[in-house]
């Protein structure tokens, strides 16, 4: 449809006031979108009220979804940005993002801070690490199952995989995670208000000063020393070290929680899996896809942009809705359903644009390693609570669940 | 065979890419990353006809736009 800029606009001449944000899930199926975001979906791009009273908009198409994310018109500077939703004990303004945020920045600061971080995240440097991944999952799946025959999947194997395997690529000592832990998912809290996350981010920048310093004096085989001979300062070196390490350590966790439950949860798709592990790398696409846990991205336009033939002006803000467009079903036939055997590429569960996820080719290898090696080790793993009873991660930037208790048969 | 409308040319934007990987992932024999910066390089312009699903497809899931594609109609061999 050709835009038309003396047309009237419909969202803005209704007389409907806009939706805000749908963010309970506390309904229906846990790895479906909250059905009032559904409901969203019949159009591609539509008006939002955001918590501050803004009018900007609300992307659950694909094709809307990928457009803007790969548009540089769309800032991701959050000072630009109104919030969706209210975050407790937050002024109405957002500032910018701290040093080393880069997740907060456009081009070129943006740019410079990524080159310096892409080679290091390379397909075959990730790959390389194969090897590494199932000696630390096979050490994970030893202790789960010498305590056995239940566990919380979640704190046995979920959480310990990728976070042992983050801390050994930055160079952060693992038995150091009472400092960084809880503080991490502090800041993915939605519940969380503005005081408490200030100070996890407070503690967590001082440890990552501390280990900066040390990296410095004493350089060890690891990111963090190597970028330490880079022209980064101390204080940006501990910024983009807490970013790393906390993307590193709650989403991927999340995935492989809430991806085993899923997958317990539709027995013919983990049979299907079980009975070809060569459809490792598929299934993990596909509830990249289906489960899509990192949502939303926001957005603020710099200048009035066309966006499937609805004219988004400058100052406005348009919230991404990840998981709806992951379940766009002009994109995705039957997107509802958990299919491994589908071609599930394209999705956006690790966003689009220049700042798409640094770190995925390091969560695919992880999740192709250790779910083959979970369902080979307990091949007769199932939950130990009925299914409703698995509580989840409600209001948090990065959706799984808190704990997944399971139980299998003993040899 | 030396007809050029039956030829994909390939061009990449080092300036633009992201380092994703998405091309490396989907088409390894076309496309790999640098390892100093893990921006795109392109190792061959020219791919051969067996190549060009996954090249094609590495031009459409390329998060940047760096990569660009002359190539045949979708309709060709």
């Amino acid at each position: 449809m050709p835009y038309d800029p003396t047309a009237a606009d419909p969202a803005t001449t209704t007389a409907e006031e806009p939706p805000i944000l749908p963010a309970d899930r506390h309904t229906g199926c846990p790895f479906d979108p909250p059905a009032e975001l559904t409901a969203l979906s019949d159009k591609p791009l539509r008006r939002l009220r955001y918590a501050d009273g803004h009018l900007g908009w609300l992307a659950t198409g694909h094709a809307a979804a990928r457009a803007i994310l790969a548009d540089p018109r769309f800032s991701s500077r959050y000072e630009l940005m109104h919030p969706p939703l209210p975050i407790p004990g937050m002024p109405q303004e957002l500032p910018p993002a701290m040093v080393g945020d880069i997740i907060g920045l456009d081009a070129p600061e943006h740019t410079r801070y990524r080159r310096l971080l892409t080679g290091r995240f390379t397909v075959r440097r990730m790959r390389r690490l194969t090897e590494r991944v199932e000696r630390l999952t096979t050490e994970c799946l030893d202790a789960m199952e010498q305590a056995g025959p239940t566990a919380d999947l979640v704190q046995a194997f979920a959480q310990p995989v990728p976070a042992l395997m983050i801390c050994e690529l930055l160079g952060v000592p693992y038995a150091d995670r009472e400092r960084f832990q809880s503080q991490v998912a502090t800041l993915f809290d939605q519940t969380a208000d503005a005081q408490a996350k200030g100070e996890a981010h407070t503690a967590l920048l001082r440890y990552f000063d501390e280990l900066v310093l040390a990296k410095r004096a004493e350089p060890t085989d690891d990111l963090l020393s190597d970028l330490t001979t880079s022209d980064l300062t101390d204080e940006e070196l501990a910024g983009i070290g807490g970013l790393l390490l906390a993307a590193g350590l709650d989403t991927t966790a999340n995935m492989l929680g809430l991806g085993t439950f899923a997958l317990l949860s539709n027995p013919d798709q983990l049979e299907a899996l079980r009975a070809d592990p060569g459809l490792a790398e598929q299934t993990v696409e596909e509830l990249l896809r289906y489960l899509s846990v990192a949502d939303p991205i926001p957005r603020a336009a710099l200048e009035d942009v066309e966006v499937e033939g609805q004219l988004v002006r400058a100052g406005e803000t348009v919230t991404v809705s990840v998981q709806a467009a992951n379940r766009d079903p002009h994109r995705f036939p039957d997107p509802d359903r958990l299919v491994i055997h589908r071609k599930a590429t394209g999705h956006l569960a690790f966003g689009h644009g220049a700042h798409q996820c640094l770190g995925q080719q390091l969560a695919r290898v992880e999740m192709t390693v250790a779910f083959p090696a979970l369902f080979a080790r307990f091949p007769t793993l199932r939950l130990a609570v009925p299914p409703q009873e698995v509580p989840l991660r409600e209001r948090s930037n990065i959706y799984g669940v808190v704990s997944l208790p399971v139980t299998w048969d003993e040899e | 065979m030396s007809d050029p409308r039956e030829r994909m040319r390939l061009s990449a934007d080092r300036d633009r890419c992201a380092g994703a990987g998405m091309c490396a992932l989907t088409a390894p024999e076309v496309f790999d990353q640098d390892d100093e910066e893990g921006l795109v390089v392109l190792l061959h312009p020219v791919p051969l006809p067996g190549q060009w699903a996954a090249a094609r497809m590495a031009v459409g899931l390329c998060p940047a736009g760096a990569i660009a594609l002359d190539s045949p109609d979708s309709t060709a061999p």
